[in-house]
């Protein structure tokens, strides 16, 4: 049951990657990966705020939502290639703020998520 | 450089002919530099969404199932999504030279294995928020550790996965062309 809701979650969460990643490179040009950056910090945050409700968001639903949708929906092997793709093309200055970037405003995001539902739950 | 970087400083960037190293995109899910990639989703975008969806369930049940074989004590080093996220980094290293360089692949190839699986399988999301839940009085060195430790590991992957895979097809194409 649990691994359906993964299934599920993460038959969701890749397909959005891909369309919101394609909507925001049509809007920008630059070499920057703005599509990736997007989705990895509003899976950052969704799973930060999941986390914070925690007992009180059912397993099942932990599942469905935290392992499968925003596992699905953000990507560490594309942040990764894309890094690396901008370093052996010289554009350092762009691979080190890709890093720099996703970090710290997906850390701040998680953390947000967090402390939002935390205070709301309590 | 910084006119490569900023959405408000458009580089019209045409990728190189198929074939050379520099001809792969830098955005392995989809790079709309690249005109078929940009037209994937016009005509027929069922079987590609289809393919997507696909992928990222099966990549998704995967890393579950590692986070269960691996399970990580309360507090603990979270080894199975470090496990996972540079696995994936390796072999999106390696799919990417064979869909660019080695293989003429069906067009569904980059968006199963790698949108799909390899994009399921990983995530940033949960490494981000492992780190956030490791930080704690006496354990910031272990946090900084998961965070910059997975960041080396992975991008070293990449790389990894990359050259050996380049090498393997450069070579082979060298032996074909004599």
């Amino acid at each position: 049951m649990t691994v359906l809701l993964v299934f599920l979650g993460g038959a969701v969460g890749a397909p959005l990657r891909y369309l919101t990643d394609r909507a925001v490179q049509s809007r920008h040009q630059s070499l920057f990966p703005w599509g990736t950056l997007t989705v990895n910090l509003a899976g950052c945050l969704v799973l930060g705020g999941l986390t914070g409700a925690g007992a009180a968001l059912p397993a099942p639903l932990f599942a469905l939502l935290g392992t499968g949708f925003c596992g699905a929906l953000t990507t560490y092997s594309t942040f990764g290639y894309e890094t690396v793709r901008l370093a052996e093309r010289r554009a350092y200055l762009a691979a080190v703020a890709n890093v720099v970037v996703s970090l710290a405003a997906g850390f701040g995001g998680a953390v947000f998520g967090y402390e939002v539902v935390q205070a709301l739950v309590s | 450089m910084p006119d490569e970087f900023g959405p408000g400083n458009p580089v019209p960037d045409p990728l190189p002919e198929a074939g050379q190293s520099s001809g792969e995109p830098i955005d392995p899910d989809v790079d709309l530099r690249d005109p078929v990639q940009r037209t994937e989703l016009v005509r027929r975008h069922g079987p590609v969404l289809g393919a997507i969806a696909l992928g990222g369930g099966l990549g998704a049940v995967a890393r579950y199932g590692l986070a269960r074989a691996v399970p990580a004590a309360p507090g603990g080093f979270p080894w199975a999504t470090l496990l996972t996220n540079v696995a994936g980094c390796f072999l999106i290293g390696v799919l990417m030279v064979l869909v660019t360089e080695a293989w003429q692949a069906h067009r569904l190839v980059r968006p199963f294995l790698g949108v799909g699986i390899l994009g399921g399988f990983t995530t940033f999301s949960t490494y981000v928020v492992e780190t956030r839940g490791l930080l704690g009085p006496g354990s910031v060195p272990l946090a900084f550790g998961y965070l910059a430790g997975t960041l080396a590991a992975a991008l070293l992957a990449v790389v990894l996965g990359h050259a050996v895979t380049r090498r393997a097809v450069l070579g082979r194409t060298e032996v074909a062309g004599r």
